[in-house]
């Protein structure tokens, strides 16, 4: 609460006179208030700061993808609750409300498409559909996404963003990452490029399998990526977590990602490395 | 070491003590031989009535029920002249798994396995069974050696997950996991997992990979403690019973969704409650599904093996 509060209602806090709902942004890095239209066209990347906002598949099919060279693949994938999962929600609700939420069917979508006229799978994950999570249908894309890269022989991206495993889905949503690193065992056997490209967050499962086994990892800047959370590890040691702990350029430090790249020059930096690996 | 009885274990705990006392009767009579047997029966009965309405979370606290058999236990048992073998190479040794060489009746095989304390000092040596990236990395390096001189690998489960610490992300706890599922599902000799107690997460999945998944029958496997799975989605960690059911982990729950391939029945009460019995059972199991691994070349299994996990989720696809 601040100290001096004006008491004539007459008067409002210019501070908090309203703005058009949907056309303004705070930045959460550098608390710049940032004109959306402006920052859309900067692909969600603050001006000021660099801060890169999370953002949906859609801005990556047209930020890395040739115009018009995109076919939406495997989009009838669909979640189903086997469990009948129930906690303080009901997982068929969950998956409603997300659905409703982003317009999507589930936290993954996969093209085929051109990097600058070069064939390539892409995979994009969706941190908004119930946070990203990894269950039998983002475990499927990834798996069939894979074996189509094999059989095309062309290279696969995946941005990554994610909480973990969907625990919606108990030990099956554990299961993924083992069905997910398998198929990557045999594209890496055959040769196929694979690189992931890690966005904020990349956590829990999707770290401990395909997030950390490209052949190169990318990261754009100031992402959070890392296996436990940083609130469990807070927890489990007692005290408070260094600065920059766990984010891109921690991870580049401690030499577990190739190359941090930002929005603008993604599509150039991965058409490089194509064209030099294969 | 003191025997420790939980809650619902308690009215067997009362004819144990009886059952003692008579035992230890400097004299005794026919009528004592007598009603020992009878308390014996009547022991057995008990648990046999109890133990089958179990719910999900009393199977979880046996899972970790402090007398029960941990890894150690088993491969010493297994294998006399069980020859451990440590540390990555890169850092560190991770007392909190074990891994070496020894014998399974008369096959030469690699036994990696999760391995929790006693009491307190042992605890804090092993971390609580919860492995760090060095873990993972020995783990791999001894799947590695096994795969050189052609022994099937046998992994002993039994964590609530990989240590979530500083140290453990800044040497990439995530990247230790992930490497040792892209190189399982890829090694070329048998690999048997057996969960023995507890299996959540990438921490347990992190030495699972295999061609035959076996869990005990007092046991628990999937994607998060229940206590985890409380705190997050029902933000309330006491609410672990409610996730338990939720989650769904029992041998039962994974058998029946395809994960679990084979239940090893614990003896009446428990594997605590007659250690050689369960260790017979375990190695009779064990020793028949490599028998039949054996029979299988590596080009098969292997392929057996991304099957057996490409086939693993549930979803619906409606053009």
């Amino acid at each position: 609460m601040s100290w001096f509060k004006r008491k004539d209602k007459k008067f409002k806090d210019p501070e908090k006179k309203s703005i058009p709902d949907g056309l303004w942004d705070k930045c959460p890095s550098c608390d710049e208030i940032l004109y959306r239209p402006e920052l859309e066209k900067n692909l969600s990347v603050c001006h000021h700061c660099e801060h890169h906002f999370r953002v949906a598949p859609q801005v990556y099919v047209d930020l890395l993808l040739d115009k018009s060279s995109e076919t939406h693949l495997y989009q009838n994938l669909e979640s189903k609750d086997f469990l009948k999962f129930k906690a303080v929600k009901k997982y068929t609700d969950q998956i409603v409300t997300a659905k409703t939420k982003t317009g999507e069917k589930d936290a993954i979508k996969v093209y085929d498409g051109k990097i600058n006229g070069e064939s390539v799978v892409l995979g994009i994950m969706n941190f908004r559909f119930i946070g990203g999570s990894m269950g039998s249908v983002v475990g499927e894309a990834v798996s069939r996404a894979i074996q189509k890269a094999i059989k095309d022989k062309v290279p696969f991206l995946l941005v990554c963003a994610s909480g973990g495993a969907r625990m919606q889905e108990g030990a099956i949503s554990l299961m993924q990452l083992a069905k997910t690193s398998t198929q990557l065992a045999k594209f890496a056997k055959n040769g196929g490029l694979y690189i992931p490209i890690l966005t904020d967050p990349t956590t829990g499962g999707v770290t401990a399998s395909y997030g950390m086994l490209g052949d190169v990892i990318l990261a754009e800047p100031g992402a959070l990526i890392g296996f436990a959370g940083p609130r469990v590890i807070k927890q489990t040691i007692g005290q408070d977590l260094p600065k920059g702990f766990q984010r891109s350029e921690f991870l580049l430090e401690k030499g577990f990602i190739d190359h941090i790249v930002s929005r603008s020059e993604m599509k150039e930096k991965i058409s490089t490395l194509i064209s030099l690996l294969t | 070491m003191s025997k420790f009885y939980l809650e619902f274990e308690k009215p067997v705990q009362e004819l144990d003590n009886k059952i003692i006392e008579l035992e230890l009767s400097n004299d005794p009579n026919q009528s004592d031989i007598n009603s020992i047997q009878k308390l014996k029966e009547k022991r057995f009965g008990l648990i046999e009535k109890n133990y089958s309405g179990l719910s999900r979370w009393q199977r979880v606290q046996l899972a970790r029920h402090p007398n029960r058999p941990y890894s150690l236990d088993y491969i010493n048992f297994f294998s006399p002249e069980f020859i451990e073998l440590h540390g990555d190479r890169y850092f560190m040794d991770d007392p909190a798994v074990v891994s070496g060489l020894g014998k399974l009746g008369d096959k030469k095989v690699a036994f990696i396995g999760q391995q929790k304390g006693r009491n307190t000092k042992e605890n804090l040596h092993r971390n609580f069974g919860m492995m760090r990236p060095e873990g993972y990395r020995k783990a791999l390096r001894i799947m590695k050696l096994a795969e050189k001189f052609n022994l099937p690998v046998i992994t002993f489960m039994d964590t609530i997950g990989a240590y979530p610490g500083i140290g453990a992300e800044e040497r990439g706890q995530g990247e230790a996991i992930a490497r040792n599922l892209l190189e399982m599902s890829g090694l070329r000799v048998p690999i048997v997992s057996v969960v023995i107690g507890e299996g959540a997460s990438g921490g347990a999945l992190g030495i699972g990979v295999c061609d035959r998944m076996l869990m005990l029958e007092n046991t628990w496997y999937s994607v998060i403690s229940p206590e985890g799975c409380a705190s997050i989605l029902y933000r309330d960690a006491k609410k672990a019973d409610d996730a338990a059911e939720a989650l769904k982990p029992t041998p039962k729950d994974l058998m029946e969704i395809g994960i679990c391939d084979r239940i090893i029945s614990e003896p009446n009460g428990g594997a605590h409650r007659d250690f050689v019995a369960a260790a017979n059972e375990l190695k009779s199991a064990l020793l028949d599904e490599l028998e039949q691994l054996s029979k299988i070349v590596p080009e098969d299994f292997l392929e057996n093996r991304i099957q057996k996990y490409d086939k693993l989720g549930y979803f619906q696809e409606n053009a």
